[in-house]
């Protein structure tokens, strides 16, 4: 057993007869963002979702600083771990302040109104996100780019120690991707973690610490992410043949080749 | 629109509280002996008053005015309470078949119960022996298996309420012509032949049903994005989805075993109150009791009186006055509550 912020060790999982997760091991470190990548299916969700408890492993364990997650109440699981899911179905018109507010939920009593504290801290974290220009708008009215900004505050103003990110940018353009971005490697810059999940590798190389990639149920390969992403790795988990550049900054940039370059070359 | 704190909470069903107040007195005014606010306060002011103000007001429409406030808190708190659990904002309290089940043992007694020397007083019991046992039949699938996914249980509900309604049509139509007219007006739901010994039992489900289900009020904001994003914040939802299912059925229950299917409330008066004062159940649960206890009551003070002489059952007049003021707020506020 390790004192990772977050640790898996050798977790299986299966659905009926399917093993989604075949025994993956991961850590990760205080301080650190890791990257989750792989393709559609490879069970990356999966994994998140075992890790918030949502879903129980049939084998292995998941451990938070050295102490299994079930030995958490569920209150206690949400103080230390916030999730940001791709999208979440909404049912009732609540405003953008309310769902973000719903961050403090763990940290409330139980009928729980939230203090002035908890909306200074709420309006901020809207602030650093970009979002607090739509507070007031109905969570219904925002397009899926603006819904997923607003997850992501929620998350962070739920001020937990390990933030797990299920495709945070899929939605959003570049500019925001960056911003999303940053605002993690802030999050983990005082000793607090990341987990992330993104299909894009370039910018999760360079925002992240350690990238693993997770290939049918298995942790195929986990480090720096210049180690990682190599011509060798990327044909085993995605199953294509790609060039790995340098980007002036050294951080990897693949360049997936289409079936037709490969069959010019 | 402030975020809620306690003090605008309390505001809010401060003037609910009033709008209640006004209902009940003009619940009590209502009639055809033409009482006045003054002789019906100083009635209920004094504990010795006799004669016929004091009949009509303590033994006739004070039983029922507070009744029908009961009917119609049980149902607009249910109905919020299960478009929350379901998620789903065209939920009511008739959803899950509870109240077929009710209605069916209602009925079971209303047509066969004389041959068996079984009398009207027999069918609140028997109406609610029929909504314990659907509640158990949907205990038993989503109790069973919490993880159960809403639209499981609002299959359930929706083949329930099939069966149930097949069996009354069955059932009415081996009726005669008086038990055939009462099955009726029991369908429509009324507050015109209530007992007065069942309005506690109806208030201990009220109070037992907010009871269990206010402490939860701010899990089921959490559960509007999601059960499993409710989880991930720290709810345990499947205790949620069973406290909620089982003392909403059990308000349902009190209050079709007493009332009859008294329709819209439990659909619009939540929605009416969403529109003005937003979605955070911590104030909705709260409101909708006090507004369908106003509502329930007004509706009922005009199926008394819109007739000269004779009365309509109120579950006609909430769907008539119910749906125009729903969409003029509808209109005026222009908000989407669906999503």
């Amino acid at each position: 057993m390790t004192d990772a912020a977050l640790c898996f060790e050798d977790v299986a999982l299966k659905f009926g007869e399917h093993e989604i997760l075949k025994g993956v091991s991961l850590e990760v470190p205080e301080g650190a963002v890791v990257a989750l990548a792989g393709r559609n299916g490879a069970g990356k969700t999966t994994l998140l979702r075992v890790a918030s408890r949502v879903l129980r492993p049939s084998a292995g364990r998941v451990s938070i600083r050295g102490t299994p997650i079930d030995e958490f109440s569920r209150r206690d699981l949400a103080k230390e771990l916030a999730v940001v899911p791709q999208d979440t179905p909404v049912s009732f018109p609540f405003r953008v302040i309310e769902v973000v507010l719903m961050g403090r939920s763990p940290h409330l009593g139980v009928l729980g109104f939230e203090s002035r504290a908890d909306v200074a801290l709420a309006r901020d974290v809207m602030a650093r996100v970009g979002i607090e220009e739509f507070a007031d708008r109905s969570i219904l009215d925002l397009s899926g780019g603006e819904r997923q900004l607003v997850l992501i505050a929620r998350a962070l103003t739920q001020e937990p120690r390990v933030l797990l990110l299920d495709e945070p940018t899929a939605h959003l353009d570049l500019a925001h991707r960056v911003a999303v971005l940053d605002l993690v490697r802030d999050f983990a810059r005082d000793g607090r973690s990341a987990l992330v999940i993104s299909h894009d590798l370039a910018l999760s190389a360079r925002a992240s610490d350690r990238l693993a990639l997770l290939a049918e149920g298995r942790v195929l390969d986990c480090g720096r992410p210049a180690d990682v992403l190599t011509p060798v790795n990327l044909m085993a988990a995605f199953g294509i043949r790609a060039d790995v550049i340098q980007a002036p900054d050294g951080s990897p940039l693949v360049i997936p080749r289409s079936a037709a370059s490969d069959a010019m070359s | 629109m402030k975020i809620l704190t306690p003090m605008r909470a309390l505001w809010s069903l401060s003037v609910l509280g009033a709008v209640l107040l006004g209902a009940l007195i003009l619940g009590l005014t209502a009639g055809p002996s033409g009482l006045g606010v003054g002789e019906i306060l100083s009635v209920l002011a004094d504990r010795d008053a006799t004669g016929p103000a004091a009949d009509i007001v303590l033994r006739v429409r004070l039983p029922r005015v507070l009744l029908g406030a009961l009917v119609g808190a049980c149902l607009a708190v249910s109905g919020v309470l299960f478009q929350a659990m379901l998620r789903n904002p065209l939920a009511d309290p008739y959803v899950l078949g509870v109240s077929g089940g009710a209605a069916l043992g209602g009925i079971l007694v209303l047509s066969l119960g004389s041959a068996v020397g079984l009398g009207y007083e027999a069918v609140p019991p028997a109406a609610f022996a029929g909504c314990l046992i659907t509640i158990a039949l949907l205990y038993a699938i989503a109790g069973a298996n919490a993880r159960v996914s809403t639209t499981s249980l609002l299959l359930t509900g929706v083949v329930f309420n099939a069966f149930a309604s097949a069996a009354i049509v069955f059932l009415a139509s081996m009726a005669g012509l008086t038990e055939g007219a009462s099955i009726f007006l029991w369908l429509i739901g009324s507050l015109s032949s209530i007992r007065t010994e069942v309005t506690g039992w109806v208030a201990m489900f009220l109070v037992l049903g907010l009871g269990a289900t206010f402490p939860l009020a701010r899990s089921l904001n959490l559960s509007a994005l999601g059960g499993e994003s409710a989880e991930q914040l720290g709810v345990d939802i499947d205790r949620q989805r069973r406290v909620v299912l089982i003392a909403s059925s059990l308000m349902v229950g009190a209050a079709v075993s007493v009332a009859g299917m008294i329709g819209f409330v439990g659909l619009i008066i939540p929605h009416l109150l969403r529109l003005i004062l937003g979605p955070d159940h911590r104030l909705l649960i709260p409101a909708s009791a006090f507004g369908g206890a106003a509502f329930l009551v007004i509706c009922d003070a005009i199926a008394r009186t819109i007739l000269d002489g004779r009365e309509l059952p109120v579950g006609a007049i909430t769907a008539l006055a119910g749906g125009p003021l729903f969409l003029w707020l509808l209109r005026r506020y222009h908000q989407r509550v669906f999503s």
